[in-house]
């Protein structure tokens, strides 16, 4: 199921250092092919492996365009079907089209917090030299936290 | 199967509640019970749990949520972006520890040489060394990450670090085509996996009693994997297939006692199962006109695949911790065949060490200790660093020196560039050249071998010592040939040494498989000339070094002890 780019929505990020779908990609799939040499279609992105694409949707999520859809695997899947989602800071929104017709929509929350404002250590307490050659993390003891079940060890 | 490091799972188990809080506490949103909702499970918020292990989440974000955690706890200037690391380096002084690495960038003409005093390896598991079931767009199509080429293993093992039961592979057995999970399904929704017929075949008779030749494995309370698959396998040989996940009669159970808006829900949560971790089979769905409540999907077994993390426990050989009565010696009778320059016992003085001074490693990486998943990976990770910083301080007069001046390492990076610039004028067409071999050619060869020889799916995933001899003499020269492999841009640099790491952390499995002379694992292969599971024997760990100068493989036995009592998981 690669990924596509539809040439009128991809703006090249607005020529931006960073490309969102190339920068996401965690395969190395998607290229900017900044001048047309590879496409075509100069300062527009593209799959350039698509049989290695594993339809993580990390491209398709994150284009500020919402350029970048999925034509399913064509070795595999019947024509026709779609699906796609748009993410906001909370929810992420499915709209899914079957080969014949057939529509549904979703919506999921996807995070509690503000993105890009967490701060691992607030209210943590701080790491003890004195413990680290023992078992635990520096959090351990902190209430709400279970003790484990030593008593199952059956050697010591 | 009965082998597993209890010390690293024991030791797992009581670090990973930590980790689970923290992502609640950074922004995952987990399912609670009624009147929970509000709770957090810091403060007593009871989950929705799915099985006896797992719990309920919204996941779309947890990659995310987690990284976002980890950049702001590291400061983006230590991050080092679209960098690939193919080589470790060892120090000039001791063999037997790491002094640095060796990378590229994707980006741009630059290489990255570190020198680290510990490092931590980390790069998952190995996917795409057996040929997929789909071989067009739809290769790509793995059920595990597809990026995952093994590089964990294969880097270590050439920095020569120990590798552990690189024979036990995973074949899940998953919805057909799209790979989508069946855990939720048969755990939460509690859907029945069912033959052409419409029979719940687990529970026939006839089917427990071709189980019992896996005493005591088959008594265990959960069922393992590799058994189940055994008898999925066994269905589809009698011609009772294709085999159904019964969807349709799991949700019509369900609905009985629903209101219509809780239906809507019901159908709500068995599409977020797919469109949270695996999109992929929301679209085959879509594309065959398939509605979960109203027609019933097919399962089928994959290609196999290597991690420890999951229903596989290969991965390294690794230090664990002191106080849970772990053997610190090496008491049987083939104690005399393991090398002497490596640890006796379970602990070695760093925890998530391996047997290569200051290399350590998680996740995928650590060997049998599987069933950890997200969670228990990312509290792996953090057990390992820990134990990292105790060791830089230890070292921290003692900085690490490379054992290969660094021009020769560049020269060995970038030779596939080579390749392709000394020989791209000798022909036309670009990807036919007698000088060259392509990644992608490299790594269908490699798949053919793999699927033929080695228990691949073309086989039923059955091998012997005669094919896995065919295998090694085929692998041999692939493994010459990939000396010649070409790349024309940076990306297929990329891929280039992607299907190097990916030859060793095979030849590493089928080394494994011919020294075990068992079928441990029936299920995810068969040995057809050792077709039992061997307690007397083979309960053991099969541990095994590499020599990157000889290029040759050494194996031996470890002894398997157990630190928890394990007859309570047996009716």
């Amino acid at each position: 199921m690669p990924s596509f780019v539809r040439i009128e929505k991809c703006d090249a990020c607005k020529g931006l250092e960073r490309i969102a779908c190339e920068y996401i990609c965690p395969h190395d799939l998607m290229k900017l092919d900044r001048d047309g040499g590879d496409t075509g279609h100069a300062m527009k992105a593209y799959n350039q492996e698509p049989e290695q694409c594993w339809e993580c949707y990390a491209c398709v999520k994150d284009c500020p365009k919402q350029a970048i859809e999925v034509r399913h695997y064509a070795d595999v899947v019947p024509l026709g079907a779609s699906v796609q989602p748009l993410r906001t800071s909370d929810a992420i929104m499915w709209t899914i089209k079957f080969r014949n017709g057939t529509m549904k929509r979703f919506k999921f929350p996807i995070r509690t917090t503000v993105a890009g404002a967490l701060d691992p250590y607030a209210g943590k307490p701080g790491a003890e030299l004195a413990n680290i050659g023992k078992p635990g993390f520096f959090t351990t003891g902190v209430a709400g936290l279970r003790a484990a079940a030593s008593d199952q060890l059956i050697r010591t | 199967m009965g082998i597993t490091r209890d010390d690293l799972t024991y030791d797992l188990g009581r670090h990973v509640d930590d980790s689970v809080h923290l992502f609640e506490e950074w922004g995952l949103p987990i399912w609670k019970q009624p009147g929970d909702e509000d709770k957090p499970l810091m403060a007593g918020g009871q989950p929705v749990r799915s099985g006896k292990w797992q719990i309920l989440i919204n996941g779309e974000s947890y990659k995310p949520i987690v990284a976002e955690a980890a950049r702001r706890a590291l400061g983006p200037e230590c991050i080092d972006e679209h960098v690939v690391i193919v080589k470790l380096v060892n120090d000039r002084r001791d063999p037997n520890r790491i002094a640095g690495a060796i990378g590229f960038s994707l980006r741009e003409h630059r290489i990255y040489v570190y020198r680290c005093t510990a490092c931590l390896l980390v790069a998952g598991g190995c996917v795409g060394i057996f040929r997929p079931r789909s071989v067009g767009e739809g290769a790509g199509l793995t059920w595990y990450p597809a990026w995952n080429a093994g590089s964990t293993y294969a880097m270590a093992a050439e920095a020569g670090a120990e590798l552990t039961m690189m024979e036990s592979r995973f074949v899940p057995v998953r919805f057909k085509d799209g790979y989508g999970p069946v855990g939720a399904w048969f755990l939460f929704f509690k859907a029945k996996a069912v033959n052409a017929d419409g029979e719940d075949y687990l529970a026939r008779p006839e089917v427990q009693q071709l189980l019992e030749a896996y005493f005591p494995y088959n008594r265990a309370y959960v069922t393992p994997s590799c058994l189940r698959n055994h008898v999925f396998l066994n269905e589809l040989r009698e011609g009772r297939g294709p085999i159904y996940i019964d969807t349709v009669s799991a949700l019509g159970q369900l609905a009985e006692r629903m209101t219509p808006k809780e239906i809507k829900h019901l159908e709500a949560e068995a599409w977020e199962d797919f469109l949270d971790m695996c999109i992929g089979q929301a679209g085959v769905w879509a594309g065959e006109n398939s509605e979960p409540e109203k027609r019933n999907s097919e399962l089928m077994s994959t290609e196999p695949y290597l991690l420890g993390s999951h229903s596989g426990g290969c991965g390294l050989w690794v230090s664990g911790p002191t106080d849970v009565g772990a053997p610190t010696d090496e008491d049987h009778p083939e104690a005399d065949r393991i090398p002497d320059h490596l640890p006796a016992g379970w602990n070695w003085g760093y925890r998530s060490m391996t047997t290569v001074a200051g290399l350590f490693t998680a996740a995928d990486g650590v060997g049998a200790s599987g069933h950890k998943f997200s969670s228990g990976s990312h509290a792996e990770g953090r057990i390992a660093v820990k134990a990292m910083i105790a060791f830089a301080i230890d070292h921290r007069d003692d900085p690490p020196q490379l054992d290969t001046p660094v021009d020769e390492l560049v020269a060995e990076v970038y030779r596939p560039v080579r390749n392709f610039l000394e020989h791209r004028d000798y022909s036309t067409a670009i990807d036919v050249n007698p000088h060259y071999i392509t990644p992608r050619m490299l790594q269908l060869r490699l798949q053919k071998i793999m699927d033929e020889y080695a228990a691949g799916v073309a086989t039923g995933y059955r091998t012997n010592a005669k094919m896995m001899e065919m295998a090694e003499g085929k692998l041999a020269m692939l493994k010459e040939d990939a000396l010649q492999l070409r790349a024309k841009d940076l990306h297929e640099l990329l891929r280039a040494w992607e299907n190097r790491h990916r030859i060793l952390a095979a030849e590493a499995h089928l080394k494994h498989l011919q020294f075990r002379e068992e079928s441990r694992y029936p299920g995810f292969y068969y040995r057809t000339d050792f077709k039992t599971v061997d307690d007397a024997h083979w309960k053991c760990f099969v541990n095994s070094i590499y020599d990157r100068k000889t290029k040759t493989w050494t194996l031996f036995k470890r002894k398997y002890l157990d630190l928890i009592d394990k007859a309570v998981s047996y009716k």
